[in-house]
């Protein structure tokens, strides 16, 4: 009893905790390839701007959709939604459940990119490097620049190496004020986003925790249902491989007796048991034809009702015998199979 | 008995060393953020000021917001808060407990960015340097009032051209991280000692009111996961009703429509489903018309002198369900 429940906990906690490494693991990713990706600002007016807010939200969205794709509880919720209603009915509440579980685990490798990004301040001081205050900063009236020249070099600010500004706006006081802003955005963003999650996952047992709890059971339930559903289906193909494959062998014997006029061997009682396993193919070229027909003429996925099947296996007829009622078996079988100990 | 007592004994120190070990994790999660996070400081009048204390302030409140979300009590603290009140009466003492207890947990990482960026002195020389009394220093006292704020707002810029390394840079930097340092030891002595406190002097207050008001939190704790545990057990035991319930009608339907009688143990597996079609139709059938969530028929099954099948997972340890009572599902004739 107590083992049913410890092994029932550690499945439960199993997907989740599983579901929770995916999550982590795609923020550490996240976080690794940032570092990794070497950025190259191309320190033009109009392409520093697309470069950068690229940069920034371009990965988070292919993130996100990632955390989509991993996640395997995506095709259970699209198979819920779009079934036919049947014999059961939907419950909106449980799909909206379902959806928000994993879109909160999908944004936090995203949320991640987002903040490193900002914190490290390379993106936005490309970006926005054109729109530097320089009146504020450095020297407005300096002569002989129309308002796109100005703009070509302050384009340059993060080439230190091809700046030519240095009059008109320090490269440093320019790097050190956007990522100051950078990294205030970045942090505010953090803030945001844990302001967020706090507040979402505690409003929620002030308001709505008797239809979560209902909602959770049945998304649970859904999930179990279809992991038992595809293991009976296993089983059953699995017994109808080994009775249409028996059925195949036990065929092949029969023909080639009939067809060499063997009589049947007959089995002693010392190695019946191995004999049985042969089916019935004693010889090599037996063996041989049995394989080869198994490769030209497979069997149909068509198991006959007990007792060997009529007829000539190789030809490959595929009609369901349609018996009449034979007289009934010798005697009938008791049994009963109790679920659970009384 | 001892085992069930056992077992819930491990869970409960478990759960309390999850905690401590999340706390733990977060605290050395802030100081790596503070190491990895590249300090520039605007070195601008105005803007010094705002990011200093920003840089000081803002990452403990969203490590303390984290500390919160991660902690699964604080839900369970909620849920016993808000509930309706029912048949069980609400014990304010216990709920006090619980969130005092996880905001203690939560206030560690705020308290270790805090102490590590006080005794690291950035922050403070950031946010500080252009309020200092300029006449203090040598290099500043020759300037105007304007010349002087600007220079000391460039102090905590050693690579700025305007200030340099000259000495006078030097000695308001190294008098700011001096107030710095000494703030964060202060604040780093004074938590301790209230810690010490708060650990010594407990016990010498109702400490019978104190194992009481434990003892129920951890209790609501244990409930709620006992309550997850077995709303898991009963829907993995609903959905293999559901199932075999399924698979019966199957069988029953292919039954009216072909003239097969029942199938000799081995064939029992696979329930009269022998045809590519009839398989066919079976999936099929799952998909455009699940069974009702109702296996009350599958458990009052009417006896009409039928064979019926064991399911393959009758015989597996796995299906011994602990609810005590009896559902058949073979049939005796």
């Amino acid at each position: 009893m107590d083992k049913f429940r410890m092994i029932f906990q550690f499945l439960q906690s199993n997907q989740e905790s599983f579901m929770n490494g995916i999550c982590g693991i795609m923020a550490l990713a996240s976080a690794q390839l940032y570092s990794a990706f070497d950025f190259n600002c191309p320190c033009l007016p109009r392409y520093n701007l697309a470069y950068g807010l690229g940069v920034l939200l371009v990965p988070p969205l292919i993130l996100f959709l990632l955390g989509f794709v991993l996640n395997n509880n995506v095709s259970m919720l699209a198979e819920e939604w779009r079934r036919p209603r049947g014999r059961r009915g939907k419950d909106a509440a449980v799909l909206r459940y379902m959806f928000c579980s994993m879109a909160q685990r999908a944004m936090i490798a995203p949320a991640v990119w987002v903040s490193v990004t900002l914190l490290d301040g390379k993106c936005i001081t490309c970006a926005f490097c054109t729109s530097l205050p320089v009146g504020a900063l450095g020297n407005a009236s300096h002569p002989g620049l129309s308002q796109g020249e100005v703009k070509r070099v302050l384009a340059r600010i993060p080439c230190k190496e091809i700046y030519d500004g240095q009059e008109l706006v320090a490269n440093e006081v320019a790097v050190r004020y956007l990522r100051c802003i950078s990294q205030a955005l970045g942090w505010c963003f953090m803030l945001l986003m844990t302001t967020l999650a706090f507040l979402v996952r505690s409003l929620r047992p002030c308001f709505t925790q008797a239809a979560f709890l209902k909602s959770r059971y049945w998304s649970h339930y859904i999930d179990i249902e279809r992991k038992l559903f595809d293991e009976t289906c296993t089983e059953h193909a699995r017994s109808f491989a080994k009775v249409c494959i028996q059925q195949f062998f036990q065929g092949m014997s029969t023909d080639m007796e009939a067809a060499h006029c063997h009589l049947p061997k007959k089995k002693t009682t010392d190695d019946g048991e191995a004999s049985e396993k042969l089916l019935g193919i004693t010889d090599q070229g037996t063996m041989n034809t049995a394989l080869k027909s198994w490769h030209r003429c497979k069997p149909p996925l068509h198991l006959h009702p007990g007792g060997p099947p009529h007829g000539n296996g190789w030809a490959g007829e595929g009609q369901p015998p349609l018996r009449p009622p034979p007289e009934p078996p010798a005697r009938r079988k008791e049994m009963a199979a109790y679920y659970s100990r009384v | 008995m001892d085992r069930f007592r056992m077992i819930f004994q491990y869970f409960q120190s478990n759960s309390e060393s999850v905690m401590n070990g999340i706390c733990g994790l977060l605290a050395l999660a802030s100081i790596k953020i503070y190491t990895c996070f590249d300090f520039s400081c605007p070195c601008l009048p105005r803007y010094n000021m705002a990011y200093g204390l920003g840089i000081l302030f803002v990452p403990p409140i969203a490590f303390f917001l984290c500390g919160l979300i991660l902690n699964r009590q604080s839900l369970v603290m909620l849920d016993e808060w808000r509930r309706p009140q029912g048949r069980r009466r609400k014990d304010l003492a216990v709920i006090r407990y619980m969130c005092s207890s996880i905001m203690q947990r939560a206030m560690v990482a705020p308290a270790v960015w805090i102490v590590v960026a006080l005794l690291d002195g950035k922050c403070l020389i950031c946010a500080f340097s252009s309020s200092v009394d300029p006449k203090k220093f040598p290099g500043f006292t020759n300037a105007t009032v304007e010349q002087a704020q600007e220079l000391l707002a460039k102090v905590p810029c050693k690579e700025d051209e305007l200030v340099g390394n000259s000495m006078s840079r030097r000695a308001v930097s190294r008098y700011l991280r001096c107030w710095s340092q000494a703030l964060g030891w202060s604040i780093l002595l004074m938590l301790i000692i209230a810690a010490f406190l708060a650990r010594w002097l407990r016990p010498c207050f109702n400490q019978a009111a104190l194992l009481q008001t434990r003892h129920w939190s951890n209790y609501i704790d244990i409930e709620q996961k006992t309550f997850e545990e077995t709303c898991c057990e009963h829907s993995q035991l609903f959905a293999h009703k559901c199932i075999l319930h399924f698979f019966e009608s199957m069988q029953e339907e292919i039954r009216q429509h072909s003239f097969d009688l029942p199938k000799e143990e081995e064939e029992d597996l696979l329930r009269g489903i022998t045809h590519q079609d009839q398989v066919n139709k079976l999936l099929k059938t799952w998909y455009y018309e699940k069974p009702p969530l109702d296996v009350s028929q599958a458990t009052q099954r009417h006896p009409l002198g039928r064979e019926r099948s064991l399911p393959p997972w009758a015989g597996s340890p796995r299906a011994q369900s602990k609810f005590p009572h009896a559902s058949y599902i073979g049939k005796v004739k």
